[in-house]
């Protein structure tokens, strides 16, 4: 059996946990086993409508994992929970998705364990016959390589996949219906609640640069201080904020806490808007974490445009303009 | 306060990596080192918490002589002691190099007393196992939380934050306690040319220790397949923006 | 994103600075069809230009590299891209407070506004300065901070909206040559890129430090190596913050510690130039997307600066406590003798060079090589001292570039005298007398690669007799001795045997040799066989090229004799003027050919005991040739060409004779001259001394392109039939009526300095100023300058040559020099000889 670890919040089903689930149907069929996923710890609303999920997913059966040092997410009494599962059911693997708190949770299990854990899988090839020799390949350096790698596990092998490495996919058509449920007893120290979640904290608003969902980065070609003024209405009005090269800071026209690159901010929007930005390396590796690129420089030949997803070519103090009229047009559009 | 950060000495590579040609490690010939970047701002953490409560930072790292660079620049930062557990430069996998530590810091902590607090980077820049810090607490019975962006310590209660989707998570932590922290907790400070030729008088300790392989191990790096992806050109100046904001929209960004 | 280009008139490979000004300047000299490629993306394709530190000190002693940082600077102003922040060169050394006077002496050689500061007037400009390690400072009102991406942008644009083709994140893999015209000749084809192949008929490579690997393609070398110059950026400071600009204060060399501290807006770049020389092979340069920075901006490497932030910290305080946000071990270019790398590569036709060039210098020198292409030789300056054809095959292997650089490297900011030697890669081409002039304490000057006895220390006996002493300030006595005089005057009493193996001898042969002859050079060379003409070679604009002795030795053959400083460009010069029939062939006979000068009043006497040919002015006149044969005694029989000549103003010959022979006639004229006061005799006579003396001129010094025979004095009362290179320019030349300046010898008047010391001029551009004081320049910007000093033991003079205008040259007119920024009194000789003006001791 391949016991996925689901990562929910409080009863509500995370991607990530989707992304394992749909990631360890493949992994099950190799190792010719069913795949069961555990729902640790407190469901708000009962653990029907997260194991339904899983079950449209591809878990068969899903065990719910209750104790009272459970009722939040606590990265040692969820790792615990997953180590005494592991010695109740002897699973052939376990897997969760490598988010924050799959990595951390496996990790957990695998330190009380004392067994190997191998993180970010994009691959992984059971062992063949009894060699108990697992073959995988994870991330390194961020997704810039990979590693082949062999793991030896003398019970459950543990893993993760990389998030993303699978986009979540439900059983098409639809399988059996919804999985078996069956609850498991863990016995946990009251101690781990040492680590339990204690308090959250909603933002109100107030995008930071390294999570904004949209930069809207400045070079040397916007020419002053002033010239950010479009940019800055840009990024308000996509709920993002203004970056700036090193060249800008150095001209003392952006503070260096706008700086996107090397020596500035490492920004991961969803889109970054560089206008005006020449993209040298210096920039470039502050900015490359950007899930896509629009880039509006004059040149066409500037390694940011040829490094973008999308390009116009143009002097940034018309277009970035142009493009604030058009969102708003239609936004007011009834 | 007495606070030991662990930090790993890694290449500074740029967008492309080049591997040995024996696919066991990053060809680094002509790149230069740093201390991973969540470390770096776990010692910049583990300053500016020393500064506060006028405690000592110590800076615990395992690789082979060149590491002692990663410690003077601690040093050069405002760390005060710098520990080599010194290896023959080779990667080591996860379980090992956590036993290492852990022997490492139980040695210390013999030595000169419990760490209040120990920082760990949330993971690598290389290698980006995630669990190193996580089986050495668990090993010395002591608590962690990852993927930490802010730190309180109040007294001997700490009060860690995380970051989930719309807002942050709250840890709190008796001492002693670690945590594994991550880029954008702070801005790490830049040695400056004092600090830097202050650091060059650090007396680094030296450990010769070596721990049980564990059950991991590297075959091969290699590059994933490139997918090139060709710009495309929405357009000339402002007639362009109406293509622009349909791509804004695609993204579901509006 | 346009279409790739099938073929191309010129195709200039790197968008640095100079890449993206060549196609501007060649643009606007008329060329189209341009393609200009960069591996690199733009603006900043990564290399040298994208992290330079932006900034130009006008002032430099050599001429070219001084008149084009001018040029340069004025070309960054002229497009607004350049700020004048001024700039003030500090020294912790009394040896560099002399070195800034002689700073002084140049700045006012080119015309550059500058003054000598007290530390506190430094501190006036530079609140931040610890006054307590300078003793002073030279300041540039002038030193311009620039903007070289925006320049080369600018002047990318200029070409690109005339048609050039722009081909960036394309990289070059191959150069295609093809053989012809002439053998062993090959021409330049196409260039091969990752996105195509471009059929051209010229090519530039502009590839900063990758330029060799990029020339080893074709074939060809471009002598230079990446070479680390590490820099560091602190901050922010307020001080500079508050500045509110890019630049705000002066910029600070600490000349004695070979570092720099430039703001850049809130911060200060600390530059280094006193660190271990790191040379990087091309190939070990990573790419654009292998490099954490950029491909020229390597991994700092902070052990090699630390000294320098020690030093940086107690010249400027507040950098101690500044962050260092940014530190790079960047790359630039070195060459083996510290000169860029301009014109044509000699291995390939039309396959240019436009390298090791910084930016400092870069739109002048791209002008320069621009003007080369369109006009055939520069017009904006002489370059030969850059031209590229003046290395020799020793000078290209990477063992030699890698040394020399090395030696050099931490003499960026040093105090280089004038006649300093290298201490690496020396006895790389001696003359079979060597091991000779080693027994005899022979003082070995290396020319280019030739080692040359520059005194002989068994000499010194006459040092006594004479009289003579050494000179009374350590820098005017460095590479120099009396022993030098006293040859001078034993020649002059005597005779004296001189060796002038480095002579770079070429033969034309074949029906078209001498009509090809007649077309180099400026003088007569039809004519009767045995004759030989000193002669001008001329640029395209009448300018000189070369300076040189031809000698009609068949019906089919010519000899070329060229001085070893030229032999590069001359061999160069001779075969890429060719004509493509095979009418002429041509051969470099260096190797099998020595010469021996001998001169003096006993020198006929000394010869004549060897051979029984007539040696009266009658049996062998001013400039014949005679072969004899030579006896060296035990029945040895040496076969010689004797060539009445002289260049130090005594009768004498130029012996030559096959390499092998040379030591049997040396230890022949040496035991039978013993009995003549025959002494060996060094090249401080012959190239210095006795030529001044005769004020004879010596290409690259008072002979370049900027002036033309008229003005040297060499013009001859007729201008032969028959076309030469040059000749229409010259004709022009002469139309226009009398020179506006005339090459001159001035004597010395008083020696002594305002410390009563005496001063001896070296010859290193000093300024000649008007009685008044005035600079002196012509019409042309040219200015009036010492080409050579050195001194007149005969005459009992120091003497200086200099060109001046004709208002000032008669005789008699009394001007000043300056030298280490003190004036001292000098007389106009005349235009020619100040000893025996008549040649009566020549041609007797």
């Amino acid at each position: 059996m391949l016991l996925v670890v689901l990562e929910h919040d409080r009863g509500t089903l995370s991607e990530p946990a989707r992304e394992a689930l749909t990631f360890g149907r493949t992994l099950a069929a190799k190792l010719g086993v069913e795949m069961h996923a555990a729902l640790i710890g407190t469901c708000d609303a009962g653990p029907d409508q997260a194991a339904a999920e899983a079950g449209d997913h591809g878990a068969v059966r899903v065990y719910t994992v209750a104790h009272e040092v459970l009722s939040d997410f606590g990265p040692e009494a969820w790792g615990e929970s997953v180590a005494q599962l592991v010695g109740a059911l002897e699973p052939a693997a376990v897997l969760a998705c490598g988010s924050e708190r799959g990595n951390e949770v496996i990790a957990q299990a695998a330190a009380r364990l004392d067994c190997p854990f191998v993180a970010n899988c994009t691959d992984i090839t059971p062992p063949a016959g009894d060699s108990g020799e697992w073959t995988v390949t994870r991330i390194q350096w961020g997704g810039s390589l990979l590693e082949d790698a062999t793991l030896v596990a003398a019970g459950a092998a543990l893993l993760t996949c990389g998030l993303h490495t699978v986009a979540a996919a439900s059983v098409e058509p639809a399988g059996a219906g919804p999985p078996e449920i069956q609850a498991v007893t863990v016995d946990l120290d009251a101690e781990l609640a040492r680590t339990v979640v204690k308090d959250r904290v909603v933002l109100e608003a107030g995008v930071t640069l390294p999570t904004a969902p949209v930069v809207v980065g400045g070079g040397r070609g916007v020419g002053s201080a002033e010239g950010f003024a479009p940019l800055e209405e840009l990024a308000d009005l996509l709920g993002g904020r203004v970056g700036c090269s090193r060249a800008v800071t150095n001209n003392g026209w952006r503070p260096h806490s706008d700086q996107v690159g090397q020596t500035g901010t490492r920004i991961a929007p969803e889109v970054y808007i560089a206008s005006g930005i020449s993209g040298a390396i210096q920039h470039w590796v502050g900015a490359m974490g950007s899930k896509h690129i629009l880039a509006v420089n004059i040149d066409p030949e500037a390694n940011m445009v040829v490094k973008a997803n999308w390009a116009v070519i143009g002097d940034l103090h018309q277009v970035i303009p142009a493009i604030s009229a058009e969102i708003r047009r239609r936004r007011d559009r009834p | 306060m007495r606070i030991l950060c662990c930090v790993k000495r890694v290449p500074a590579p740029g967008a492309k990596i080049n591997v040995t040609a024996d696919g066991l490690a990053v060809d680094a010939a002509h790149l230069g080192f740093t201390t991973s970047p969540h470390e770096e701002c776990g010692v910049e953490e583990a300053v500016q918490i020393a500064e506060r409560t006028g405690g000592e930072v110590t800076v615990l790292t395992l690789g082979a002589a060149d590491a002692a660079e990663q410690l003077r620049y601690a040093a050069s930062v405002g760390a005060h002691h710098g520990v080599l557990i010194q290896t023959d430069g080779a990667a080591w996998d996860p379980q090992r190099t956590a036993r290492a530590l852990t022997a490492a810091i139980e040695s210390l902590e013999a030595d000169g007393g419990v760490f209040d607090l120990i920082l760990f980077g949330n993971e690598s820049a290389d290698s980006g196992g995630f669990q190193v810090g996580v089986r050495v607490c668990h090993a010395l019975g002591r608590p962690i939380v990852n993927g930490i962006k802010g730190i309180e310590v109040d007294g001997a209660v700490m009060r860690a934050r995380r970051e989930i989707d719309g807002g942050f998570e709250v840890y709190e932590l008796s001492l002693p306690a670690a945590l594994g922290v991550k880029e954008g907790i702070n801005l790490p400070r830049y040695p400056t040319m004092r600090g830097r030729l202050a650091s060059k008088k650090l007396q680094i300790t030296t450990l010769e220790l070596d721990a049980d392989i564990g059950e991991q191990a590297l075959v091969r790096l290699h590059r994933p397949t490139e997918t090139v992806s060709q710009t495309v050109i929405l357009g000339d100046g402002p007639d362009a923006a109406p293509a622009a904001v349909d791509v804004l929209e695609e993204l579901g960004v509006l | 994103m346009s279409e790739f280009p099938a073929s191309a008139k010129c195709v200039v490979i790197g968008a640095g600075i100079v890449g993206n000004c060549l196609v501007g300047h060649l643009t606007k000299l008329g060329w189209s069809d341009l393609v200009l490629i960069d591996k690199g993306p733009l603006p900043n394709p990564g290399g040298s230009t994208g992290h330079a530190s932006n900034f130009i000190f006008p002032v430099d002693h050599n001429k070219e590299m001084c008149l084009l940082g001018v040029q340069s600077a004025n070309q960054y102003r002229d497009l607004g891209l350049s700020v004048d922040s001024g700039g003030i060169e500090v020294a912790r050394t009394p040896e560099r407070m002399d070195e800034l006077q002689r700073r002084m002496t140049s700045a006012a050689a080119w015309g550059v506004e500058a003054q000598l500061l007290t530390p506190e007037e430094v501190v006036e400009l530079v609140p931040f300065v610890n006054t307590e390690v300078i003793l002073g400072g030279f300041y540039c009102p002038t030193v311009s901070v620039v903007d070289s991406l925006e320049t080369g942008t600018v002047m990318r644009r200029l070409a690109v909206d005339a048609g050039c083709r722009v081909l960036a994140n394309t990289e070059v893999l191959d150069i295609g040559t093809e053989p012809g015209p002439n053998p062993g000749d090959h021409t330049v084809t196409s260039v091969v890129t990752d996105a195509g192949t471009i059929e051209t008929e010229y090519v530039v490579i502009a590839c900063g430090v990758w330029s060799n690997r990029l020339a080893n393609m074709a074939g060809a070398h471009i002598p230079l190596v990446p070479a680390v110059h590490q820099m560091a950026d602190v901050g922010p400071m307020d001080i500079l913050a508050e500045t509110g600009n890019e630049i705000g204060y002066p910029i600070v060399r600490d000349m004695d510690t070979f570092c720099y501290e430039r703001q850049t807006a809130g911060s200060m770049e600390v530059g280094s130039y006193a660190h271990r020389p790191i040379f990087h092979h091309p190939d070990d340069i990573p790419s654009n997307e292998e490099a954490a920075l950029s491909p020229t901006e390597m991994p700092f490497t902070p052990d090699d600066f630390d000294p320098q932030m020690e030093q940086a910290i107690e010249l400027m305080d507040m950098l101690g406590d500044a962050e260092i946000k940014y530190a790079i071990n960047g790359l630039l270019s070195l060459t083996p003798d510290a000169m860029p790398c301009l014109g044509e590569v000699p291995e390939v036709r039309n396959l240019w060079s436009a390298a090791a060039v910084w930016v400092k210098e870069g739109p002048g020198m791209a002008q320069v090589v621009a003007e080369w292409m369109t006009f055939g030789y520069p017009r904006v300056i002489d370059a030969h001292g850059a031209d590229i054809a003046r290395f020799y095959p020793e000078e290209r292997p990477d063992e030699h570039i890698w040394a020399r650089s090395a030696e050099h490297f931490n003499k960026t900011y040093g105090i280089v005298h004038p006649a300093e030697q290298w201490e690496s890669r020396r006895n790389l081409r001696v003359g079979p007398y060597f091991s000779r002039q080693q027994d005899l304490g022979a003082f070995f000057f290396q020319a280019r690669t030739w080692e040359r006895p520059q005194w002989f220390e068994s000499n010194a006996d006459l040092v006594e007799r004479y009289g003579l002493g050494e000179r009374e300030v350590e820098w005017d006595n460095r590479w120099w001795s009396p022993i030098t005089n006293a040859e001078h005057l034993n020649l002059r009493d005597n005779c004296g045997l001189v060796d002038l193996s480095a002579f770079q001898i070429f033969e034309l042969t074949g029906p078209g040799a001498v009509a090809y002859a007649d077309r180099l050079a400026v003088n007569k060379i039809d004519v009767a066989v045995g004759r030989s003409i000193y002669t001008p070679w001329l640029t395209p604009d009448g300018g000189f090229h070369s300076d040189l002795t031809m000698m009609r030795m068949g019906p089919e053959r010519v000899r070329i004799v060229t001085g070893v400083f030229d032999g590069g460009r001359d061999e160069f010069w001779t075969r890429r003027h060719m004509p493509a029939d095979g009418s002429v062939s041509f051969a470099n006979i260096t190797d099998e050919i020595t010469t021996l000068g001998l001169w003096g009043p006993n020198a006929a006497a000394v010869l004549g005991a060897l051979c029984d040919a007539d040696l009266s002015q009658a049996g062998s006149p001013y400039g014949s040739l005679v072969e004899v044969a030579l006896d060296c005694g035990a029945g040895r029989r040496v076969e010689a060409t004797l060539f009445r000549i002289s260049y130090v103003g005594d009768a004498g010959w130029e012996i030559y004779l096959r390499w092998d022979d040379g030591p049997a006639v040396w230890d022949t004229l040496m035991r039978v001259g013993a009995d003549y006061g025959l002494r060996p005799t060094g090249g401080g006579v012959y190239g210095t001394s006795g030529r001044l003396e005769k004020g004879y001129r010596l290409m690259g010094a008072e002979l370049e392109s900027e002036y033309n025979p008229l003005e040297a004095g060499l013009a001859r009362p007729r201008v032969k039939a028959a076309d030469f290179i040059g000749k229409e320019a010259y004709l022009a030349a002469r139309q226009a009526g009398d020179p506006e300046v005339q090459m001159c010898v001035l004597t010395v008047e008083d020696l002594h300095d305002s410390r009563g010391r005496k001063r001896y001029m070296q010859g290193g551009n000093e300024p000649i100023l008007t009685a008044g004081g005035e600079r002196i320049v012509d019409s042309h910007g040219r200015v009036s300058r010492v080409t050579t000093a050195g001194p007149g033991p005969s005459v009992g003079k120091h003497l200086l040559m200099a060109y001046l205008p004709s208002e000032l040259s008669a005789a008699g007119t009394e001007l000043q020099v300056m030298y280490m920024n003190e004036r001292f009194p000098v007389r106009v000789a005349g235009t020619g000889a100040v000893f025996d003006p008549d040649d009566t001791r020549m041609k007797s």
